[in-house]
């Protein structure tokens, strides 16, 4: 992978921030977009735009087909079939779908539901209300100090029994990829339904929903060089088809009488309203975009910005990191602080160097808490950032220790 | 550096009045739970005006370089006039912040406020 050649695909790269040329370190947030998907959406605005699944028109079949189109390469990324495709607003919604739908179709009072000490609040929040709704008991497996997840409390928890198992595929915060097969494996022992939030990860390598082994996977258009708005929910499709829709109204419906009304087959049922097909023909773009540069050649990428990044943060001594020291077991980030001072003051102190990073809490306070911090520094790359901007967000740490200590 | 003048910066490392009083008339904790900054104002009073003043808490620079400012301003002043200050009297006391951070900086004012309005 040339990454000068790539950078040359995203616009906003050449903005300067104050006088520095723009470093982005923040795409586990969201990532940039390149010309192929701006120019996508552009053109389906200037020349095919129509609302979908109404097609007595021809441009509304032609809007229609992009839409479809669209669902059929991402099932392609997943090696899933089209009709196992959710089209949603974003990772938020895959996973608040799946735990209202499957707390309604497997989870009664008593059940256990299983989550894990590492998840980002949208995969814990929504099962925390299932489990209220159900009368569930929701359990949550610890993490090791080393930031993995604890496999013998896993396998405990596991041992008794447990209706759905809601892990993140990598964790937002420590970058720790979680061993889903294996973990999915046990689940289905238990007689638990695995719901995987894969945000981090299916923007940044290969994921295969066979290899993986989960029922469920979402993630979003945004962190993936796509637009805003749109996100995927992969399941399988016999479980799709046993579960309740999620929002009602026009497009899922089969048919309706004014005392009642019968759903639409997967995945139409869990689509309700006008779907977001302008964001789906640009998610199509980016999915394009990145199966050219080839997924395996973007995690090497990662892996190699992630080695040097954990190579210059841990020879500081000012420094401290989270998370596994092993760039091949992470996802394309790493969290660290600056001993005695706020993230927020580093992440301040960087902005004035051009060098955006995030610091705060990532939406996963019981980790923070965990970890016993405030919050924590999190820089994350993806296909544009090069080993030069690593060298340049590690002097702007020395520089910002230098003001602060 | 833009955002860190000299003053936040020169009372971020050599805080005044960082403690806590034996007898405070006045007391009130704010805290930003966003971010974790959490700041402590407690006030000694002789008869309408300030007699003392002490910040204690933890955070970023800002609020806590904000907080050790507010106590070396208020020290000798009436308490009818501290309810006037205003949030851009902060901030401009500060010197130059990016706005990103002024709910930083407005952290320990809050707190004089919610010190202030105890017992009126």
């Amino acid at each position: 992978m040339d990454v000068h050649a790539v950078r040359r695909d995203f616009p906003i790269l050449g903005r300067q921030q104050g006088d520095n040329p723009l470093v982005y370190l923040d795409s586990a947030a969201t990532s940039h977009k390149p010309t192929a998907v701006i120019e996508a959406m552009a053109a389906f605005y200037r020349r095919s735009n129509a609302n979908v699944h109404r097609a007595l028109y021809e441009l509304a079949a032609e809007a229609t087909e992009m839409y479809e189109g669209a669902r059929a390469k991402v099932a392609g990324l997943l090696g899933a079939s089209a009709e196992e495709i959710v089209f949603v607003r974003g990772t938020t919604e895959a996973l608040n779908l799946a735990a209202y739908t499957l707390g309604e179709a497997r989870v009664q009072a008593g059940d256990s539901i299983v989550v894990t000490e590492m998840e980002h609040h949208a995969n814990l929040v929504p099962w925390q209300q299932a489990a209220r709704r159900q009368g569930a008991r929701l359990q949550a497996v610890p993490i090791t100090e080393g930031g993995e997840l604890d496999f013998a409390s896993y396998e405990r928890v596991l041992s008794s029994g447990a209706k759905v198992v809601a892990l993140t595929h990598a964790s937002n915060l420590l970058g720790t990829i979680n061993p889903v097969p294996e973990l999915s494996d046990i689940a289905h022992r238990a007689g638990a339904v695995v719901v995987v939030d894969a945000a981090q990860t299916v923007p940044h390598m290969p994921v295969s929903v066979s290899e993986l082994g989960a029922d469920m996977l979402a993630f979003s258009g945004h962190k993936m060089l796509g637009p805003t708005g749109i996100g995927v929910l992969w399941a399988r499709h016999e479980l799709l088809e046993e579960l309740p829709p999620y929002m009602t109204g026009g497009e899922m419906i089969s048919e309706v009488h004014l005392d009642g009304a019968t759903w639409a087959r997967p995945p139409r049922r869990f689509e309700a309203g006008t779907p977001p097909f302008a964001q789906a023909v640009g998610l199509g773009a980016a999915v394009d975009y990145l199966s050219q540069l080839g997924l395996r050649d973007v995690r090497a990428h990662d892996v190699g910005l992630v080695q040097r990044m954990l190579e210059g943060l841990s020879c500081r001594p000012y420094i401290s990191v989270y998370g596994p020291l092993d760039p091949s077991a992470r996802a394309g980030l790493v969290s660290f602080n600056l001993r005695g001072v706020h993230p927020h003051d580093v992440a301040t102190l960087l902005d004035q160097e051009g060098v955006a990073i995030r610091a705060g809490h990532h939406c996963a306070q019981p980790l923070v808490r965990r970890l016993g911090v405030a919050a924590t520094c999190r820089a994350s790359c993806y296909v544009y950032n090069t080993g030069g901007e690593v060298e340049t967000l590690l002097s702007a740490l020395d520089e910002a220790w230098r003001i602060l200590r | 550096m833009k955002g860190y003048g000299e003053i936040i910066l020169d009372h971020w490392r050599r805080p005044r009045n960082k403690g806590r009083l034996p007898a405070p008339d006045r007391e009130a904790v704010e805290a930003n739970a966003l971010c974790g900054d959490v700041v402590r104002m407690q006030l000694e009073l002789e008869g309408t005006r300030v007699s003392a003043a002490m910040f204690d808490g933890q955070g970023c620079a800002i609020s806590q370089a904000a907080a050790s400012l507010l106590t070396e301003r208020i020290k000798g002043k009436p308490v009818g006039q501290l309810a006037q200050l205003a949030d851009q009297e902060m901030l401009s006391a500060l010197g130059e912040l990016t706005s990103t951070r002024s709910s930083c900086a407005l952290l320990a004012l809050w707190a004089l406020r919610q010190a202030l309005k105890e017992d009126q």
